[in-house]
């Protein structure tokens, strides 16, 4: 668990970060998001003091930060950033052994660890005896990741991690992430300026502005409770996609046709609408089978999911 | 000229070949002082580099510092070390770690701030101390960049080691400049060849470690520190000196019948003896790093640093009187010109030399006022007629006697004709002042019958020793001589004798009761 309490820093005359406060809880994925210059990535500093707040206090596990070693605390928290940082003169093993090494970690643990995780986070075999400029872009980031994991923290802070790839490795990677065991057990904060990204990871979103903290919440919470005009123009541009991402079937389950045709194998209705129209669109399938809730199954196609959706849309606007 | 190269290189060879045991050993003194100055300069250098890559505020003084102190003659700063830390490996140590902080500071400082700021946050980041990120990070990613600043201060030093021997640290350059004095072409060969081998392979022996990938580097880094050390080795600081008197000769002198060599097969004098350069060794001997010196007899600081002549009881030292000597071609294109520089001839007497020297290198008078000076009270001074019926180019070698005889030459003939003047003064030897005269560079400059005789002519050494002891059969025989092999013309002595003198301090002399050079070697023998 994170806590901050109203933290701000000052660079000259300009004031950063203005009294933030947030908590994380545990297992959460945090995301801040805002556009550069916003105090996101200073926030995120101050979490594990690479930048030193001027004023407010942070708390891990209910611990005050400015009470530990700043060199104990880093080597206890998982930092993946855009520029990964890689040293370039080890080799990728070597690079994720730097953490376990700093906690003077026995060689085979290391090695089984190491093998361990390049396999999770698909990386080939022969890549741990390579040097970072003869992987790819996102091979590097793998190994960045990697890094950040070696040592099981329970607290990970990532500055714009897929920021430095290109738009098809960056879904994929993002897709992987999702789905990685590994993360689901930690405490996440990251940091975003792709409102995209931020939907698509975050269990909860920190929107930020000028040093400020504009609103916190659920993804949802964002899309249909904006607290203020900004919080509303900052998702405007692409809000229809974020609509699909956020609403999930569940959600537009009374609008749907009530007949369940197939027998077999049936989809959640934790689904969101865009992931159930990419399986209608990719695959050869016309229609999909979801059970809901209460263990009653509806069969959907694409026509009757557009129209659930507009329905629901209809409902919450005039509601 | 096929079979004169083949000479040539046959005799070189036969040089290096018969002093191969002087050779290794100033070989291995290079090498030596090369390396001992690098690692003082690496250990001096590298915290200084990191220092500043920390504190970028500094960078500005400390690299100014370096930078000023990288652009001080070698000679000058030598110089200055010698009131400091007297003569020998020492100085010259302090000297060459000054070259070669410079690149060393500069190098570790742009290659650690040059290493990706996202590196070294991610280590940070990771949990690493200040001393591991500098460790692990920051110096093993800076280290090409280092690597070639360290290139850099060996092969500079490998360069100004050679002028160590100027202060008696011995290295190459003793049978370089020794070479330059003595005329000898192998001599100067055998000194600079080695030399420019060393700095060549030094210089490709580190690019290849500096291009290494960093596991490799990793281990050459290990080794390198030993190998350094090691080389650095060869150069024993010297210990206690053997004889309880010690002795300066300059290389000239060394390499000398009339000097060193006869010291010994005429006095059979033994002592302890370190080379060292003509410019320092009269402050060495007033400062008490040196007891007996080859000094000559009309030089100014014999009366600036109180010290005194030892006779020459045995007379090995031929005299040295000076006169200008001229080309046929220039007294043929310049017809007053002989007549002009006669006007000096018969006029300086030894003590009014060394009281002239005295003027310019104690009282720090310049050349040409002490000339001018000189040349009214003895009332040859005319006022310059601004004559423009050609140029006379005089030439000097690089002592201040030398710039005053030019000065009045210069005087004398822009007062006395309708010529113009050009000077060259300075040229550091006997040979280069030759070989200007030879070639058409100069027209004339003062050079001495010794000097004309045992350095320019070289005869059989029979007939040199049976010339050296009198003045005017020397003066007979380079004249004739000279005419014969160079068409160049000896005019009239200018008075003094400007001979090799063993001096030592007047106290010192008195104390140990030693007034000429059988007393000194009695003494010698005795303690």
């Amino acid at each position: 668990m994170i806590q901050l309490k109203e933290i701000s820093k000052k660079f000259g005359d300009t004031l950063a970060v203005n009294k933030a406060s947030f908590k994380v809880e545990e297992k959460e994925t945090l995301v801040l998001l805002g556009t550069s210059g916003c105090g996101k990535t200073t926030t995120l500093k101050m979490i594990n003091r690479l930048i030193e707040p001027d004023a407010g206090q942070v708390f891990i596990n209910g611990e005050n930060i400015t009470n530990q070693d700043p060199d104990v605390l880093r080597t206890g928290i998982g930092y993946v950033m855009q520029n990964i940082g890689l040293f370039p003169h080890y080799t990728v093993a070597e690079n994720i052994a730097v953490v376990p090494k700093l906690l003077k970690w026995d060689k085979e643990k290391i090695k089984v660890r190491t093998q361990e995780l390049i396999k999770k986070l698909h990386l080939p075999e022969n890549s741990l005896a390579m040097f970072p400029h003869e992987l790819s872009g996102g091979q590097q980031q793998r190994v960045g990741l990697a890094r950040a994991l070696v040592t099981d923290p329970s607290v990970l802070l990532m500055d714009e991690p897929f920021g430095a790839l290109d738009n098809v490795t960056r879904t994929s990677i993002q897709k992987e992430f999702k789905g990685l065991e590994e993360l689901k057990r930690k405490t996440i904060v990251m940091v975003t300026h792709d409102v995209q990204e931020a939907f698509e990871l975050a269990d909860r979103i920190c929107l930020m502005d000028k040093g400020k903290i504009i609103q916190i919440g659920t993804p949802k919470e964002l899309l249909y409770q904006p607290v203020n005009d900004f919080a509303r123009k900052f998702l405007a541009g692409q809000r229809l996609a974020l609509e699909f991402k956020v609403v999930k079937i569940q959600d537009i389950w009374p609008y749907l046709p009530k007949r369940a045709l197939q027998d077999g194998k049936s989809l959640s209705a934790d689904l969101n609408v865009w992931d159930a129209m990419e399986l209608l669109r990719s695959s050869d399938r016309s229609e999909l089978l979801v059970s809901g809730a209460n263990k009653d199954s509806k069969t959907v196609n694409f026509e009757q999911l557009t129209k659930g959706f507009n329905q629901f849309q209809n409902a919450q606007a005039h509601g | 000229m096929r079979r004169h190269m083949d000479e040539h290189q046959q005799t070189l060879w036969q040089f290096m070949h018969e002093q191969s045991d002087k050779l290794f050993a100033q070989t291995l003194q290079h090498v030596g002082l090369t390396f001992i100055s690098l690692l003082f300069a690496i250990a001096i250098g590298l915290p200084l580099g990191i220092l500043i890559a920390r504190k970028r505020k500094l960078s500005g003084t400390v690299l100014g510092i370096a930078g000023v102190l990288q652009t001080v003659p070698s000679i000058a700063l030598l110089g200055f070390m010698i009131p400091i830390l007297g003569i020998g490996a020492k100085p010259a140590i302090v000297a060459l770690l000054i070259y070669a902080l410079l690149p060393i500071i500069r190098n570790t400082y742009t290659g650690i701030i040059g290493i990706d700021q996202y590196v070294k946050e991610a280590a940070r980041a990771m949990g690493m101390s200040q001393s591991q990120i500098l460790l692990k990070v920051e110096l093993p990613l800076a280290m090409p960049v280092i690597l070639a600043g360290i290139r850099t201060a060996t092969v500079i030093n490998v360069g100004v080691a050679t002028l160590a021997s100027f202060i008696a640290a011995g290295g190459l350059g003793e049978f370089i400049f020794g070479g330059i004095s003595l005329n000898n072409t192998n001599m100067i060969l055998a000194g600079a060849i080695p030399a420019a081998l060393l700095a060549i392979i030094l210089d490709a022996l580190l690019s290849l470690v500096q291009k290494m990938d960093f596991k490799k580097l990793k281990k050459a880094l290990c080794i390198l520190p030993v190998v350094i050390l090691m080389l650095g080795g060869f150069y024993a600081l010297p210990s206690a000196y053997g004889s309880t008197l010690t002795a300066g000769f300059t290389p000239e002198f060394m390499g000398r019948q009339d000097g060193d060599l006869g010291l010994k097969s005429t006095y059979g004098l033994k002592i302890h003896t370190i080379v060292i350069s003509d410019a320092v060794m009269y402050k060495a001997a007033f400062s008490k790093e040196l007891d007996v010196i080859s000094g000559y007899s009309t030089d100014g600081r014999l009366k600036a640093f109180d010290l005194k002549i030892l006779k020459d009881d045995k007379s090995i030292f031929p005299p040295y009187y000076a006169a200008p000597i001229v080309r046929d071609e220039a007294l043929k294109q310049f017809p007053q010109l002989a007549e002009t520089l006669n006007l000096l001839a018969g006029k300086i007497t030894d003590s009014v030399m060394t009281d002239l020297n005295y003027r310019t290198d104690y009282l720090h008078l310049t050349p040409e006022r002490v000339a001018k000076d000189f040349l009214i009270s003895t009332g040859l001074y005319k006022a310059p007629k601004n004559g423009h019926n050609g140029v006379v180019r005089i030439g000097s070698k690089i002592f201040g006697e030398q710039y005053i005889l030019a000065e009045m030459y210069s005087m004398l003939i822009k007062g006395n004709t309708d010529y113009e003047v050009s000077t060259k003064t300075g040229l550091g030897g006997t040979k280069i002042c030759f070989d200007a005269l030879m070639n058409d560079q100069i027209d004339f400059y003062p050079e001495y019958t010794g000097t004309g005789l045992l350095v320019l002519l070289q005869p059989d050494p029979k007939i040199a020793k049976e010339m050296a002891h009198d003045k005017d059969k020397t003066y007979d025989y380079v004249y004739t001589e000279f005419e014969k092999k160079f068409n160049i013309k000896w005019l009239k002595p200018i008075g003094f004798n400007n001979s090799y003198a063993l001096m030592m301090r007047q106290k010192q002399s008195k104390d140990l009761n030693v007034n000429t050079i059988t007393d000194l070697k009695n003494y010698l023998d005795k303690n």
